[in-house]
């Protein structure tokens, strides 16, 4: 196989990977996909949760195919703010998302990424298995090919490297160093089978249809990150996940957050009588747009969460990694058209993904997690104060409730990381940000002819 | 209530007979790093901090391959490189 030379190698058969193959493959280039598991999907973890505008942008309506392996239509999401025994809960469930406007289903992510793969096949891409791509192959400065772990050496005219979160290929290419643990999150997940009709029952579902609850407060430990529970057709995936540099802070390991989660007393109902499945372990990369190594070099790009490209806040990450494979896939055909695969004309690519929602909606999101993490009352003392002002709330206890409403009002003013973080807030430099981003706006709408 | 291990005991693995993570300076284990932080977070337990020999022992048998030991280790002194093709942990459901 050293002797064949590829117009595409591909590194890592996940959503990026395969995104990239399939068009390249459809556009009649020769084709690589390399993954180093057993099968596509063998080292890949997600929640899961699969947005279908970006999957459908490449092939179609998935949904109607007999063998889709989507799990159940999501019709509700669901968040929860969670103290040591309460949880105060809001979410939304649409009619519409029945109909016509399928916005997300569960999926086992395995499953997916096999049966996505199987796409790219059947598109005349080649998928080679069990192959850890180690380095990159450069003549004359140019990125033209991989050596494998076994000392093999394949060529190509460009690489994608789609190699998750510890891409080896990123840093190869001289694009990153080594990640900070504050620019990844850690998360740990079992997924514990239970009957279809319990799981109906329980989460009030139709057939087939789905719901995920995001999970926020105690159960973090004053860690910035999130609990999820979402339905799959006869199993549930929990899990939890928060920032490296967190746990690297406190020592919490992550199983005893993922039991804990799991021991909650409003948790613990859901999951009453299920058997474990797997448990699993993964990395999130959360750095976002600040993070993102450049996308391009010479005969080289990179897409997926090896870029960063996941927004955390949203749960998006690989309809991300779908759009941005897409965009690589088709900036390779125009550059194989053109017989140019420098850096300056493989740009194009990033250029691709800034008409797109990818670089948008991370440059957006580039600065909230700082913004979070340098008000950690947010974390550590709003959620049970919520939970707190909740309960009295709805406690009928004999009191009038104009007592009970000033005594709401004064725990709540009381409370000194209440008061930390009003008096942090009120400076002139955000009233000034407050006047600025009301004179943009305002600007704006009137650009807009509104 | 399951322990890491009954959950690790789940999992299919695919053992290379060499170790796919080195800690390239185990002075630094002793002298300077006092947290271990190696040994609290992996999710897997890879990382054990035996007093006896005075070192971290690396079961890197059990690695689940998130590869947070890059960056737990407030000395960079874990190196983890994906294992050989084929090898290491396969995952059923993800």
């Amino acid at each position: 196989m050293a002797d064949e030379k590829f117009d595409c190698i591909i590194v890592g058969a996940g959503p990026a990977g395969t995104s990239a193959a399939i068009t390249c493959a459809r556009a009649g280039l020769s084709t690589l996909l390399l993954e180093r598991g057993e099968y596509p999907g063998a080292k890949n973890v997600q929640g899961a949760i699969l947005y279908s505008k970006m999957l459908a942008d490449i092939l179609g309506e998935f949904w109607n195919e007999p063998d889709s392996p989507i799990e159940r239509l999501i019709t509700e999401q669901k968040m929860m703010l969670l103290s040591k025994d309460s949880a105060l809960f809001g979410g939304f469930k649409s009619d519409r998302w029945r109909k016509d406007q399928q916005n997300c289903y569960s999926i086992i992510r395995v499953a997916f990424d096999r049966w996505y793969a199987k796409k790219a096949e059947a598109a005349g891409a080649e998928l080679y298995t069990g192959v850890t791509v180690s380095d990159l192959i450069r003549k004359n400065g140019k990125i033209c090919g991989v050596r494998t772990s076994e000392n093999d050496e394949l060529a190509a005219d460009v690489v994608i490297a789609c190699d998750g979160v510890n891409s080896i290929l990123a840093q190869k290419a001289g694009l990153i160093d080594e990640w900070r643990s504050d620019e990844v999150a850690l998360a740990v997940k079992e997924v514990l089978a239970l009957p279809k009709e319990k799981i109906e029952d329980r989460f009030n579902l139709e057939k087939n249809e789905g719901t995920t609850i995001e999970m926020f407060g105690q159960i973090t430990q004053g860690m910035l990150g999130y609990g999820f529970l979402y339905t799959n057709k006869e199993s549930l995936s929990i899990g939890i996940g928060c920032k490296v540099s967190h746990f690297q802070k406190t020592g919490i390991p992550p199983y005893d957050l993922l039991e804990q989660l799991k021991a909650h007393p409003i948790v613990r109902k859901w999951i009453d009588g299920s058997k474990s499945l797997e448990y699993s372990a993964h990395l999130i990369p959360e750095g976002g747009y600040k993070s993102m190594p450049p996308l391009y070099t010479d005969g080289f790009l990179v897409g997926g969460d090896a870029a960063q490209m996941v927004n955390p806040s949203h749960r998006e990450g690989s309809n991300f990694a779908m759009t941005a494979g897409k965009a690589a896939g088709e900036t390779v055909i125009a550059a194989k058209k053109e017989g140019n695969y420098s850096a300056k004309f493989l740009s194009l690519y990033q250029k691709k993904l800034k008409e797109t929602y990818v670089l948008p909606d991370l440059f957006d999101h580039k600065d909230l997690e700082e913004k979070i993490e340098s008000r950690p009352e947010l974390l550590n003392v709003l959620p049970d104060l919520l939970c707190q002002t909740a309960f009295d709330y709805f406690q009928v206890d004999g009191r009038p409730k104009r007592d009970l409403q000033s005594a709401i009002i004064k725990r709540i003013f009381r409370n000194k990381g209440v008061r930390h973080l009003i008096k942090s807030e009120l400076n002139i430099q955000n009233a000034l940000l407050l006047l600025k981003q009301g004179i943009k706006g305002a600007l704006k709408y009137k650009s807009l002819g509104g | 209530m399951s322990s890491v291990e009954e959950k690790l005991g789940m999992l299919t693995f695919k053992n290379d007979h060499q170790s796919h993570i080195q800690i390239p300076d185990p002075k630094i284990c002793i002298t300077r790093c006092k947290d271990k932080p190696c040994t609290k977070i992996c999710p897997a337990k890879v990382y054990d901090w035996v007093e006896s020999q005075k070192k971290i022992v690396i079961g890197y048998e059990n690695c689940i391959e998130c590869g947070a030991a890059r960056m737990l280790c407030p000395y960079q002194n874990i190196r983890w490189e994906p294992p050989r093709g084929g090898f290491g942990v396969s995952y059923k459901y993800g």
